[in-house]
C-alpha cells in the first residue's frame, strides 16, 4: 500500500516547488543556529536568499563525517539540548561515534518515511512485525519500531540476537514482517531448520532488509529459504536512519522520499555532481529536520539517480541498489567497521599501531571479522600467556569501540604485505557486490 | 648467579614454520643445545638454548622472526627416580613459581641430568638462593655449551 499518496505520488514539478522552499527554509536555519553551517556558507558566498531552484544546491558546500567528528558530540545540533528528545549513535572514524538527534517533530517525521518503507514493501496496518534490528543507540530497532506503529503494525520489538526465541515467537505470533539485516535472515532460517521448524510454512511474507550491502543472488537465496518477498531499504544515521529510501515491490532501485532527504550524485574525486543514470557517491540534504540536518552530506556509498516513472505508481526518484563504497568502511553484521578504529584501538593498547589487516568472512550465514597483528618485539613476550592476555585486551578494547566481537590473531612479522602507497588493510572474502 | 641466555621465538601455527627456523640456523652453522615448544591453537612459541645467542638471535631477527630473550636455570638433577621431584620440592618450599621447564638431558658418567627451568625475572635472586641452600649445582653457560 501506498502510506502517503500525496507526497508518494505527487507531481515531479509539483514537488521540486516544495524542494526548493524546504531547501531555503533549511540553508536559513542552519546558517542562523549551526556555527559549522553558518561559517561554511559564508565562506562558499551562498545565502539562503540565493537558492532559486535546484540547481543552486550544488553552490552549497559539502558535510563529511569528519565534520560531524570535529564537531563531536552536539556541535552541528540546530537546537538547543532540551528541544532534543533523542540521541542516537553510530560508528565513527576513530574512538568516538557519530552523534545525531531529534526534536519530536524528527522522531513523527522519521516514523512517517519508515512507515512509508514498510508500505513501500506491501506492509499495511494489519501486519505483525518482527523487528529484529539492533534497538539502543544504532538507529535500525527504534527506527522501524516507530515507523511500525504509525503504520498501525502489530511491532514485536525484538531487537537482534536470541536467535533461537526469534523463531519461536515468530511462530507462535505469526509474524508476517521480518525487518533486519539480510544475513541475519539466512541465519534465522538455518536457526529454524536446527529447530525443526519449517520456516517456509510459517505467516512471514515481507522482508525489509538493510544497514548492510546485499546482492541479487542472496536476494534470491532469501526469498527461496524464507518464502517471503525481500525489500532492501536504505538509510543512514547522519541523515535521519534507515527510511531515506525503500524498493518498492518492483524491486526495481529504491525510491528515495526526496521531498525530505533531496540527493545527488556526484564524482567522489572532482565533486562534480552527475547525470541521472551515472553512477558516484550518493549525497543527500535533509529539507526537513529540525535538530541536525545536513546540508550535502557525502555518504560514501556508491549508486545512481534514476527518473523513470515506477510501475508502482510513486513519482519519487529511485536510487539504484548500492555497489560499493568510496572508502575502507566495511559492513561486518549490520556494524559500520572503519579500519581507522582499529587503528585507535591499537595505538592505545600498544603505543605505536603494529601493522594489522582486517580480513572479513562468512562463518555460516554471519559475518566474522578476523584482526590479524603482526607481533614485533615490542609486544612479543616469552610467556604464552602475556600474548594470549593481550590477545583478550585487544579483543575488549575493540569491542567497546566497534560493539562486535572480533577475533583477534597474532601473526608474524612481516606476514602482512607492505604496500607502497595506502595499505591494502581489509581482505573482504565475502561476495557482497 | 648462574643463568643462562634462551631465545624465544614467535611462531604462526601453520606447516613449515618450525623448519623454517631450524634451516636458517642450520644455514648459519649454529647447533641448538636444547629446545622446547610451547603451543596454543593459534601461535606457538619455540624456546632455544644455542651456543651463541646474539648471533643466533641476528640471524633469526634478519630472517623475519620476532624473537626475545630471557634467563633460565640449568640446573643439575639426580639421574634417577626421585631426581626432579626433589628439586621440585625445594622450589616449592620457598614458592618459587616455575613457569616452564624442560630437559637438556642426561651427562654421561656423571649421574646427573641438565633441567632448564623458568622462573619470573622478578625472583631470579630468590630462585638462585634456593638452590645454593639446598646444594642443587646451577651451570654456567660456557659450562652448558662444553658438555
Amino acid at each position: 500500500m501506498i502510506w502517503d499518496e500525496k507526497n508518494e505520488c505527487m507531481a515531479p514539478e509539483r514537488r521540486t516547488q516544495l524542494q526548493v522552499e524546504r531547501l531555503r527554509r533549511t540553508v536559513k536555519w542552519v546558517s542562523e543556529r549551526v556555527p559549522h553551517y553558518h561559517k561554511a556558507l559564508k565562506e562558499a558566498g551562498i545565502a539562503a536568499q540565493d537558492i532559486k531552484s535546484l540547481d543552486d544546491l550544488r553552490a552549497l558546500p559539502f558535510t563529511t563525517k569528519d565534520d560531524l567528528r570535529d564537531n563531536y558530540p552536539f556541535g552541528l545540533f540546530a537546537v538547543p539540548l532540551e528541544e532534543v528528545v533523542r540521541i542516537h549513535a553510530s560508528s565513527g572514524t576513530t574512538g568516538k561515534p557519530t552523534v545525531v538527534g531529534y526534536t519530536r517533530e524528527d522522531i513523527e517525521l522519521w516514523a512517517q518515511t519508515i512507515a512509508r518503507t514498510i508500505g513501500c514493501g506491501g506492509g499495511t496496518p494489519k501486519d505483525v512485525m518482527q523487528v529484529a534490528y539492533g534497538y539502543g543507540l544504532f538507529t535500525g530497532g527504534l527506527g522501524l519500531h516507530y515507523g511500525g506503529e504509525k503504520m498501525g503494525c502489530t511491532v514485536v520489538p525484538t531487537s537482534a540476537g536470541n536467535s533461537k526465541r526469534q523463531v519461536m515467537l515468530m511462530q507462535d505470533f505469526g509474524c508476517t514482517i521480518l525487518a533486519c539485516t539480510p544475513s541475519y535472515s539466512l541465519y534465522l532460517a538455518e536457526v529454524a531448520e536446527d529447530m525443526g521448524v519449517d520456516i517456509k510454512s510459517l505467516r512471514l511474507r515481507v522482508g525489509l532488509f538493510g544497514a548492510e550491502p546485499w546482492t541479487d543472488s542472496m536476494r534470491n537465496e532469501i526469498e527461496a529459504r524464507l518464502d517471503i518477498i525481500a525489500i532492501d531499504i536504505y538509510g543512514l544515521s547522519e541523515v535521519i536512519g534507515p527510511g531515506v529510501a525503500s524498493e518498492c515491490e518492483e524491486k526495481h532501485g529504491l525510491h528515495v522520499f526526496e521531498d525530505h532527504f533531496i540527493p545527488e550524485v556526484i564524482n567522489p574525486a572532482t565533486g562534480e555532481v552527475l547525470p541521472d543514470g551515472q553512477e558516484g557517491e550518493l549525497v543527500f540534504t535533509s529539507v526537513t529536520k529540525k535538530a541536525f540536518p545536513v546540508l550535502r552530506y557525502r555518504t560514501r556509498d556508491l549508486s545512481k539517480l534514476m527518473r523513470e516513472p515506477c510501475p508502482c505508481g510513486r513519482t519519487l526518484i529511485r536510487m539504484a541498489r548500492i555497489t560499493g563504497r568510496t572508502d575502507d568502511m566495511i559492513v561486518v553484521r549490520g556494524t559500520n567497521v572503519f579500519p581507522s578504529q582499529i587503528e585507535t584501538v591499537l595505538m592505545e593498547v600498544e603505543e605505536t599501531a603494529p601493522h594489522y589487516r582486517l580480513i572479513v568472512d562468512k562463518r555460516g550465514a554471519l559475518d566474522e571479522l578476523t584482526v590479524e597483528i603482526e607481533v614485533n618485539e615490542r609486544i612479543f613476550s616469552d610467556a604464552v600467556r602475556h600474548l594470549e592476555e593481550l590477545e583478550h585486551k585487544i579483543q575488549r578494547e575493540l569491542e567497546a569501540v566497534l560493539g562486535i566481537t572480533a577475533v583477534i590473531k597474532l601473526v608474524e612479522p612481516r606476514s602482512i604485505q607492505r604496500s607502497e602507497g595506502k595499505a591494502q588493510r581489509v581482505i573482504d572474502k565475502r561476495k557482497t557486490q | 648467579m648462574n643463568t643462562v641466555r634462551q631465545l624465544s621465538v614467535f611462531l604462526e601455527n601453520r606447516s613449515g614454520r618450525l623448519a623454517e627456523v631450524f634451516n636458517k640456523l642450520a644455514e648459519e652453522q649454529i647447533n641448538v643445545r636444547a629446545m622446547c615448544v610451547a603451543d596454543t591453537s593459534e601461535f606457538g612459541i619455540l624456546r632455544l638454548i644455542v651456543p651463541d645467542t646474539k648471533r643466533s638471535a641476528a640471524v633469526l631477527r634478519d630472517a623475519g622472526f620476532a624473537v626475545g630473550e630471557s634467563q633460565v636455570f640449568a640446573a643439575e638433577v639426580p639421574d634417577k627416580p626421585g631426581g626432579m621431584a626433589g628439586v621440585l620440592k625445594v622450589l616449592a618450599e620457598d614458592a618459587i613459581n616455575v613457569e616452564y621447564a624442560y630437559a637438556y638431558g642426561p651427562v654421561e658418567g656423571t649421574g646427573k641430568a641438565v633441567i632448564l627451568f623458568r622462573v619470573p625475572d622478578e625472583i631470579l635472586e630468590t630462585t638462585a638462593k634456593a638452590f645454593a641452600n639446598a646444594n642443587i649445582r646451577t651451570l654456567s653457560e660456557q659450562e652448558l655449551m662444553s658438555l
